[in-house]
């Protein structure tokens, strides 16, 4: 059972390549906390994975070299065909696809383990099949999830066909399913020691349905401003099936490379939960924006209220600004309006213009999502401030620009305890002394509430597609400085 | 190796990991998610020796589904993080 490289060196060697890869790894992180070493660390992080992946083929017997290489090939095919062909604005589904992927590849790893430890005839350890059901579980969750989250990001997904309750209700029933069948192979195992691949497979089938069903289940009635959530909840969960499978496989490189996604997603997603004042439980379970009855009361507020403003009365107000602040949202990405907005950027730069982004964390549908939008257009990054940076500043600040964002700047989130958003951190604008909203219409944002702020004194509607209205203001604004 | 030798590795892979992904900033998230994806993928060891050990019909045929699968992600995740962290370092100069 060994290849060639068994053969040559020591035994210890392949241990001792998955800790030199996991310190690759960490190393590969460590420098993405920084820009400017960010692509070494990438590179770092996958030559990693190159010599992992290379010495483990030329370590273990292949039997069939051709199985292995079709496989090689054809995934790097699919997977670089879609990194290179996929823009930018389709980020966030292509990178929940690819969560799905590994999720998946983890839990077929852990169940073609058992099967063939089976086939070897040596028995089952409660640790080897506990650990394969939780991996098994895991895996397709992430898989189906991941699906269902990219097919919502790219619109081939609609919204849940069933009733909330009765949504609940099948979520259980998948998970008591998966848990059960899950239980049922680890006592079968310790009672019975080595059962029977016959009776043993169907099982391991059926937590693996139960579970995509649970995965279909959970994500199919979560909506978009939610997404970033759950993009990165999967992302956490993609990882912790790959250490599960290495404690079924007892590959130290799947646990530790596992692991640090594990918790680089989960930190994710408790800065996306804390950022819109919701518990996890909230997110999935809680029901928000799915009451559009309560519109009534809340409208009047623009009763009478709404100033309208011109792209020409827009460059006046930004030929006298000294600080200008622009709050980007996701309508900003649908609308492609980026290499716009950045241009605009540029030219208040080039006028002696304090100008730069204010991003709430949760803007748009991936964490990071407009930051790296405004880098693909340029962006310098310093440019871009976290809440919690320019929040301060908006009050020394003459013009709020904000494009394609609706409830991170909704000042109810300070105000009223009734709200849905009540309590979440929002990005002050009102502050400013003038706010310019840029926005097709006056609808609702995701929490399905009214925004005060349209109604505000200092606030003036510039309705219209966002990349349209940003490039007449920066065809404005040229005309107007020349 | 043990059971017990396996979790010590997870439990501090674990703090490592929160020490270092609490350091990246806002700006880094997305290529971040992207790349620690990526790494994810490293589930394809696994499945390398599960598709080339060939014990039986079905573990193969799992063992090339599951090279696929992880194949996509690692070198899928790669790619995109490295042409989003290029547009960074553009845009810092």
């Amino acid at each position: 059972m060994s290849g060639i490289l068994a053969e040559l060196l020591p035994p210890q060697t392949l241990e001792l390549t998955y800790l030199v890869a996991g310190i690759l790894f960490i190393q590969g992180l460590r420098d993405m906390t920084h820009p400017r070493t960010a692509t070494r660390g990438n590179l770092i992080s996958s030559a990693a994975m190159f010599l992992a992946v290379v010495v483990t083929i030329l370590w273990f017997e292949i039997l069939s070299p051709a199985v292995l290489a079709a496989g090689l090939l054809v995934g790097g095919a699919i997977g670089a065909g879609l990194a290179v062909s996929v823009e930018t604005t389709e980020m966030p589904q292509l990178v929940g696809l690819f969560n799905g992927f590994g999720g998946g590849a983890s839990a077929v790893v852990a169940g073609a383990e058992l099967i063939d430890v089976l086939a070897d005839g040596s028995s089952l350890s409660a640790e080897l099949t506990t650990t394969a059901a939780i991996a098994g579980i895991i895996g397709s969750v992430t898989f189906s999830g991941s699906f269902v989250a990219a097919g919502k990001l790219h619109g081939l997904v609609g919204d849940s066909p069933v009733s909330a309750n009765l949504g609940h209700l099948l979520k259980t029933v998948f998970l008591l399913t998966a848990l059960g069948a899950g239980l049922f192979l680890v006592i079968q195992t310790a009672v019975l020691g080595q059962e029977p691949l016959a009776d043993w497979v169907p099982v391991y089938w059926l937590l693996v349905t139960a579970s995509l069903l649970l995965g279909v289940a959970l994500v199919v009635p979560i909506g978009g401003a939610d997404m970033p959530v759950v993009i990165a909840l999967l992302n956490s969960y993609s990882g912790l099936a790959a250490a599960t499978t290495g404690f079924v496989l007892d590959n130290s490189a799947l646990i530790i490379a596992g692991t640090l996604v594990g918790a680089s997603g989960m930190i994710l997603t408790v800065i996306m939960c804390e950022s819109m004042n919701r518990s996890l439980t909230n997110v999935f379970f809680g029901g928000l924006g799915t009451d559009d009855g309560d519109g009534d009361d809340t409208d009047d507020i623009y009763e009478g209220n709404i100033t309208e403003t011109s792209p020409e009365e827009v460059v006046m107000l930004l030929e006298t600004a000294n600080r200008v602040v622009i709050v980007p949202g996701y309508g900003m990405a649908v609308a492609q309006a980026q290499h716009a907005v950045a241009e605009l950027v540029e030219l208040l730069d080039e006028h002696g213009v304090d100008v730069e982004f204010g991003i709430h964390p949760v803007a748009g549908r991936m964490p990071g999502h407009m930051n790296a939008l405004l880098a693909e257009a340029d962006v310098p990054y310093d440019k871009m401030r976290e809440l919690e940076e320019v929040n301060p500043t908006f009050s020394q600040t003459d013009l709020v620009i904000v494009t394609g964002a609706n409830d991170v700047v909704n000042p109810r989130a300070n105000e009223d305890d009734s709200s849905p958003i009540s309590g979440m951190p929002i990005l002050n604008v009102d502050e400013a002394r003038h706010v310019v909203v840029n926005k097709r219409s006056l609808s609702h944002g995701f929490a399905g509430i009214a925004n005060p702020l349209f109604a505000q004194d200092n606030t003036s509607m510039l309705f219209g597609d966002a990349k349209e209205s940003m490039q007449e203001l920066v065809n404005q604004y040229k005309e107007a400085t020349n | 190796m043990s059971f017990v030798t396996n979790l010590t590795l997870f439990v501090l892979a674990a703090f490592v990991g929160y020490e270092i992904i609490t350091k990246i900033p806002t700006n880094l998230h997305t290529p971040l998610m992207s790349g620690a994806n990526a790494i994810s993928g490293i589930t394809l060891l696994g499945s390398v020796v599960v598709a080339g050990s060939g014990s039986s019909t079905l573990a193969t045929v799992l063992g090339f589904v599951a090279v696929v699968m992880a194949t996509i992600n690692v070198v899928g995740g790669y790619l995109v993080s490295h042409f989003m962290l290029s547009e960074f370092s553009r845009g810092e100069r």
